[in-house]
């Protein structure tokens, strides 16, 4: 039953993403960017990191997706704008697909794995949320502490990019 | 489950190929940027799978801090994109070509 539920969300999951770059509406870009993060955090409650699954809807799908749709309907970038790709931009996006999904199958079918079962039976999986804050705040607690300043950075950073400033001279 | 960390790992490169041939492909920035994130989330991927099949916390644990800075990037971003649009107007681009010649 847990194959099933891998190919049927991975599945799901590729698909928004290619939905993601090929849609011509911002809109339904972010739309399908939304449902492309659902499909992940399925995975990972596969992957039994149910605290890190919870964490992405709400991160990435609560706070980034809505972000970007807000910004997508400030701009208003809708009208006229949707001329076709130029060839040479297909060329290298094609090209740059091509060579890392080549780089992928190589090492899936190349690649040398442990055997499935040993490595599963050995997981003490992710979801037992007291190794997450045991880890957090022993061995990573100086990330952590980087991470508040460098979301303290960011906020100061948007309050002053969005500040409008009256006395600064035109650039353009 | 008789999934192996070799598809997961499969999946998670073929997001980022998705990812990165959107960010060459698309002119609007705001579709650039939802390709990064795309990139992102692939690796956050992969992390989680290698920490799952290796029986240690630490990639789970970085996966924390991947989604921290995903959260301050894109603030920070999109406040980038709109002041940019406030001056010039267009999120496209090949129009925001000033340093150009």
């Amino acid at each position: 039953m847990p194959d099933l539920f891998f190919y049927l969300f991975s599945i799901f999951t590729i698909l928004c993403a290619f939905g993601v770059v090929l849609n011509r509406n911002t809109v339904n870009a972010a739309i399908c960017l939304l449902l492309s993060l659902f499909g992940v955090a399925a995975l990972f409650t596969l992957l039994d990191a149910y605290l890190l699954a919870v964490l992405l809807v709400l991160v990435y799908a609560g706070a980034v997706v809505a972000l970007f749709l807000f910004i997508v309907m400030l701009l208003d970038t809708q009208g006229g704008h949707n001329r076709p790709f130029k060839p040479v931009a297909i060329f290298a996006s094609t090209a740059g697909f091509a060579l890392l999904l080549s780089g992928a199958l190589m090492l899936v079918t190349r690649g040398e794995w442990p055997a499935h079962a040993a490595s599963v039976a050995a997981a003490p999986t992710g979801s037992v949320l007291k190794s997450y804050a045991e880890l957090l705040f022993t061995t990573y607690l100086l990330p952590v502490q980087i991470m508040g300043f460098l979301l303290l950075i960011a906020m100061l950073g948007v309050i002053v990019l969005c500040k409008k400033f009256e006395g600064l001279e035109d650039v353009k | 489950m008789t999934i192996g960390i070799d598809a997961f790992i499969f999946i998670s490169a073929l997001l980022f190929a998705i990812g990165f041939g959107g960010v060459l492909l698309r002119k609007n920035t705001l579709v650039i940027y939802m390709c990064l994130e795309l990139m992102l989330v692939a690796s956050t991927l992969a992390f989680v799978a290698f920490s799952s099949f290796n029986g240690t916390m630490d990639g789970n644990v970085f996966v924390f801090f991947i989604l921290t800075v995903a959260a301050a990037e894109v603030a920070v971003g999109l406040a980038i994109i709109v002041a940019l649009f406030r001056r010039r107007q267009t999120v496209q681009v090949d129009q925001l070509n000033a340093l150009k010649n």
